[in-house]
């Protein structure tokens, strides 16, 4: 699948900071005043900006808000409910913090169900892709649990700076293993071939194709640079995602510049990871062009 | 509604003959004359004359070899567009509504004033019969030429989707699947018309005929008879003339 930039930054930008929003409502990184204003506003703001950066590849951007129409089908749909809903909730929390305004136990109430509603939005964006079974190496449960791990990870890092931040981050280390491991077999599980797709027998193999230069559904879905790099990228996010942060909150003083540091590596990770979940995935209409 | 409408009776679809496709491209081209003008936004070239041109097609025909055992290789043409999927995951989903399947006779369409063009359904289609339009930004789709099948405007024997119409080889056949004593439906059952990558569940209308076993070896060269042909009148007499000399 292509590697849109805007989707890679949508995905890892909202997921950081809708974990890092759910931390926030949920009291983890106890702030008032400016501090509180810079925490609460990195929050929104990574979780706006990527919400944003996913409007960019549109190709009608301006009919954008139709997209909240279709919640009983299309996960894409629920998706932005879920996001507006939780941006809503976060907002008593913030405005308590930041302002100090006395609003006594029902603040409580609705971080709880901010910190609920961003893990449901997390859901929602993994579940745009876990959905596609045209999509074998995403139609798979890892991926929601990939994406929440993300989440989880970035929102403590960034919170919480210290022991439990690092366990977040070993786990999501734990899951991208389980993730990629799993992912390599579930295009040959998922018993697609080009027989299947042409009913044409087990001797059938492509003899000339239909088009001579590349069409959208080649330059869409048929993307082969990021499986030359794939073991390298698996690394890097291995590396950046998961074990560089980790040691990063272990050994470094709990506070911003820990933080700092460790978030910077962990969304070099994150962009490592999502470039590759996008080019290593292989769609089954690969097969018509003989691509797969 | 991007919901899918329960399964309709009527079932409008095609049904494509592997074995007389001769991949003329025909189709292709008058597909592509037909949704130029009339249904939607015109379906766009980007870089037409230029060194990488790119077009949105609805229809695109694949040329596959097989080599079926003890016979001779065969190449076989195959035509891919939207199969109208009664499941069709490519509805549920859009997040618009853009995206619906008629209730009335199962089409699958778009409505392009609430595309926003954002691919997903393009995603979901394992087929890959949906284009994104590079000019218009919305989703393009065959409509089985549904501007053509109800108008009342055509004579009657244009009343079909235009790759049909135009077929020089009557590979592409028009019709209601959803009635079992239709003229598709008894092709279908005759020929055992199959769906394509039937375990993904979208249970598709569009059916497929399989090419006929052909080119079985006889245990002699095809042309062995005629090698025997005794020649007569004028070419006879040169024939036993030259024997001679």
């Amino acid at each position: 699948m292509h590697p849109a930039p805007s989707v890679i930054l949508f995905t890892t930008l909202s997921g950081a900071g809708f974990g890092f929003l759910a931390c926030l409502s949920l009291g983890l990184l106890p702030a008032t005043g400016w501090a509180a204003f810079f925490a609460w506003g990195l929050a929104y703001g990574l979780a706006v900006a990527g919400l944003l950066a996913s409007t960019f590849h549109l190709g009608n951007p301006q009919r954008a808000l139709r997209a909240f129409t279709q919640w009983r089908t299309s996960w894409l749909s629920r998706e932005g409910w879920a996001s507006v809903t939780t941006l809503a909730f976060v907002a008593p929390g913030a405005a308590e913090a930041v302002f100090g305004w006395p609003t006594g136990d029902w603040t409580r109430v609705t971080g709880l169900l901010a910190a609920a509603m961003a893990i449901v939005t997390i859901l929602c964006t993994a579940m745009i892709y876990a959905q596609l079974r045209t999509v074998p190496r995403w139609h798979h449960w890892t991926v929601p649990l990939s994406f929440l791990s993300f989440a989880a990870a970035g929102g403590l890092i960034l919170a919480a700076p210290g022991a439990y931040a690092a366990l977040a981050c070993l786990i999501l280390g734990a899951v991208l293993m389980l993730q990629f491991d799993r992912g390599d077999r579930q295009f040959a599980l998922a018993g697609s071939t080009l027989a299947a797709a042409t009913g044409l027998g087990p001797s059938v193999r492509p003899f000339a194709p239909a088009n001579t230069s590349p069409n959208y559904i080649m330059r869409e879905m048929i993307f082969q640079v990021g499986r030359k790099h794939a073991l390298k990228l698996r690394g890097l996010a291995l590396i950046l995602g998961a074990l560089l942060p980790a040691a990063l909150m272990l050994t470094l003083p709990s506070g911003p510049v820990a933080s700092a540091l460790a978030f910077a590596s962990y969304l070099a990770g994150a962009f490592a990871q999502r470039w590759l979940f996008f080019a290593e995935a292989r769609h089954v209409v690969s097969h018509y062009y003989g691509q797969v | 509604m991007t919901a899918l409408p329960p399964p309709s009776k009527k079932k409008l679809g095609l049904v494509i003959d592997l074995d007389t496709c001769v991949g003329c491209q025909a189709c292709v081209t008058a597909c592509k004359g037909w949704n130029d003008q009339g249904y939607g936004a015109p379906l766009s070239d980007m870089d037409a004359y230029g060194s990488s041109p790119c077009g949105t097609f609805l229809n695109r025909v694949h040329s596959f070899e097989v080599q079926p055992e003890g016979a001779e290789a065969q190449i076989i043409h195959f035509p891919r567009s939207c199969l109208h999927c009664d499941n069709a995951p490519c509805v549920t989903v859009c997040p618009t509504g853009a995206s619906y399947k008629r209730a009335e006779d199962g089409i699958v369409l778009v409505n392009e004033s609430a595309c926003i063009g954002c691919g997903l359904c393009a995603w979901a289609c394992p087929y890959g019969a949906r284009e994104l339009d590079g000019e218009a930004g919305v989703m393009k789709k065959c409509t089985l030429c549904v501007d053509r099948i109800y108008n009342e405007n055509l004579p009657e024997i244009d009343r079909q989707p235009a790759c049909v119409r135009t077929c020089p080889t009557g590979a592409r056949h028009f019709g209601d699947l959803g009635d079992p004593e239709s003229p598709v439906s008894r092709l279908v059952a005759e020929r055992g018309g199959y769906d394509l990558m039937p375990d993904l569940g979208t249970a598709p209308v569009n059916k497929y005929l399989p090419p006929r076993p052909k080119d079985r070896d006889r245990g002699a060269p095809a042309l062995a008879p005629l090698s025997d042909l005794k020649a007569t009148g004028l070419a006879g007499w040169l024939d036993r003339l030259l024997e001679k000399i």
